[in-house]
């Protein structure tokens, strides 16, 4: 079943057409990954899904509800969370913190006014948190503040912030841009066992052997088209992509 | 921030607080704050310092215009006076219900926008309500003159007690002056530190703490931060109407300076001194700002010339020449260089500068014992 479906998605900066009729399909359960060269409209079609970008034309449904013109936070109600290119997190607040935040907005809602409640005493929100933290490897620096992580913890963190509320679909945006190389397999073991849980994901990458190492599928987009679309092993030899991505070189 | 909490401990820390402020009158008296009048001053700005800090310490929105919800709660207050008796409890429940109110309508416009724009738009609104108080909301506000209660009011509640002298709030026969005005004031600070305790330690606070370090991350958390932000600008306008009230009620007489754009700076200064974010910052800061209001305003010529009375007179002269610039008229003066000290050397405000002296206490106790401790200056 398609989890994500786009079509006919235009969408125009002034004069720069950033996204040129895109039709995309992403299936439930499998991983995606959308590739292309610098430029092609990677970014502007995530923002597309998750409200920060209004597409000129078409549509972009989630299961049976329209993304299109809803704000942030009801699409991520919905179920699709996103992890960003540079992780955002809430640097001040203690990595529990951090955790227990989207389990609450998951639990009570957009707006909840619970002004007179204890936090610390809510044990529910508090083992749902830790077990999370516990999942990504971060429990035993639950108390400190976010702010100090390394790129990759911090990854990491914004990764559990997002899983913790059992996304449907969960949208990473270069997950592992600026990592190191332990960083970035650290960063794809937790990605593949996140995939255990059955949660589909759509993967925008510049790295090769994350592509390959984690996705079902592959789109490549370049100058806002959907050029070519496949398994890992199919667009590896494909000449159309080696031409618009890797100017001819070979992988 | 990433202290442990646990309801134990706020427990003994609200305690702890509790005894402190209704013993003030006995341990301030020997730095000469123990009367009557200052300690109210210290209790109603602390209040009003802790609400502005539950908006801005919080959810970091900086609002320069609170002092129109401190002028609002006290013209409700005095209305409240003027129409029903001069019980102080309908005057503080009915400032704060239209002080909530008027902090709705603002809030609503001015959270539209953050940041800078955020503050000029409540600059602007209290400018405004200032203005307005002034001319064309005089059949309300009484102008220039000051709105008091007069004897000709209706008072519906205590209108048969005919009372000789001044028209004095009074709490079931207890008059809202004196000692009985501050342990009215000191009790209200406590059960509205008491709340502000909750909400610090509550979901709700959390969340006003996200909006501050990433509303990004909050809307792609599926978090609206609108309402939040709202609700803590609501919140803290009614803290800023009880303060008015309070005034109110120690001295029933509401006048517009109150609103002024200075009175909206004071109580950012008084938090910022303090220690914004924090809970006991802004009480400590609004107290020491109205300490030093009212003692360093108080010195003249000659109290300098006996303080420095012991240099040789040809240094004497200068000195006390150099110094009058930093008291009576000129305190501000010396509220300023306090100000600018505190935020260069310790950004996050007294309560920064205590947490240091803790820790260095801390570190030394291991090699010498609890000497005769320097107490942090008041």
């Amino acid at each position: 079943m398609e989890i994500l479906k786009v079509s006919g998605v235009n969408k125009a900066f002034g004069g720069l057409k950033a996204l040129n009729n895109v039709n995309l399909a992403v299936e439930e359960g499998t991983v995606h990954a959308i590739i292309g060269p610098n430029g092609a409209g990677k970014s502007t079609l995530l923002n597309c899904f998750v409200g920060r970008l209004i597409p000129d034309t078409g549509t972009v449904m989630f299961g049976d509800t329209s993304l299109i013109g809803l704000k942030a936070h009801k699409i991520n109600q919905a179920g699709v969370s996103r992890v960003f290119q540079t992780p955002e997190i809430f640097s001040d607040l203690t990595l529990l913190e951090n955790v227990m935040i989207p389990t609450m907005a998951k639990r009570d809602g957009e707006f909840a006014l619970h002004a007179f409640k204890r936090l610390d005493r809510d044990a529910e929100i508090h083992d749902k948190a830790m077990h999370m933290l516990e999942d990504v490897g971060l429990a035993e620096k639950k108390d400190i503040v976010a702010a100090s992580l390394s790129r990759g913890d911090k990854r990491r963190l914004e990764l559990a912030m997002c899983l913790v509320q059992d996304p449907k679909l969960l949208l990473l945006d270069e997950p592992t841009a600026g990592m190191s190389r332990a960083d970035t397999n650290n960063t794809i073991d937790l990605l593949k066992r996140i995939g255990d849980r059955g949660i589909t994901k759509v993967v925008i990458e510049h790295d090769m052997h994350v592509v390959f190492s984690l996705a079902d599928k592959v789109s490549v987009l370049a100058q806002g088209t959907v050029i070519c679309e496949g398994k890992p092993q199919e667009i590896k030899g494909d000449p159309r992509v080696q031409e618009a991505y890797l100017g001819g070189a070979h992988l | 921030m990433t202290t442990k909490t646990s309801p134990m401990r706020d427990m003994i820390f609200f305690f702890v607080f509790a005894v402190a402020v209704l013993t003030m009158p006995v341990w301030l008296a020997p730095i000469g704050a123990g009367y009557p009048d200052l300690l109210q001053k210290f209790a109603i700005y602390g209040l009003f310092a802790t609400g502005f800090n539950l908006l801005f310490g919080l959810t970091g929105y900086l609002s320069f215009g609170h002092a129109a919800f401190l002028g609002v709660g006290s013209y409700s207050a005095v209305w409240a006076f003027k129409l029903l008796g001069m019980n102080p409890l309908p005057a503080a429940i009915m400032a704060v219900i239209t002080s909530g109110l008027f902090a709705l309508a603002i809030g609503y416009i001015s959270l539209r926008r953050s940041g800078i724009y955020f503050s000029i738009l409540t600059l602007a609104f209290a400018q405004m309500s200032y203005n307005l108080a002034y001319s064309v909301l005089t059949p309300i506000t009484n102008g220039e003159t000051g709105l008091r209660v007069l004897r000709s009011d209706p008072r519906l509640f205590d209108s048969s007690s005919a009372v000789d002298g001044p028209l004095i709030a009074n709490l079931f026969g207890i008059e809202m002056t004196g000692y009985a005005g501050f342990y009215f004031c000191a009790v209200v600070l406590l059960i509205a530190f008491f709340i502000a305790q909750r909400i610090f330690r509550s979901p709700f606070g959390i969340m006003l703490r996200a909006v501050k370090t990433n509303q990004n991350r909050m809307n792609y958390t599926g978090l609206n931060p609108r309402p939040y932000t709202l609700a803590a600008f609501v919140i803290s306008g009614m803290y800023a109407g009880l303060a008015g009230a309070l005034l109110c009620i120690t001295d029933p007489l509401a006048g517009a300076e109150r609103m002024q754009w200075t009175a909206s700076g004071e109580v950012v200064l008084m938090t910022i001194l303090g220690g914004a974010g924090t809970l006991l910052g802004p009480i400590f800061g609004a107290a020491l700002i109205k300490y030093f209001e009212n003692i360093f305003s108080a010195f003249n010529e000659q109290t300098l010339h006996e303080i420095f009375g012991f240099l040789p007179d040809f240094l004497e002269g200068p000195v006390v020449s150099v110094t009058g610039l930093f008291v009576g008229e000129g305190w501000h003066l010396t509220l300023g260089v306090l100000f600018m000290l505190i935020v260069i050397f310790l950004p996050g405000g007294l309560m920064e500068g205590f947490s240091r002296i803790g820790r260095l206490f801390k570190r030394s106790s291991g090699k010498s014992g609890p000497g005769s401790a320097t107490a942090p200056a008041e």
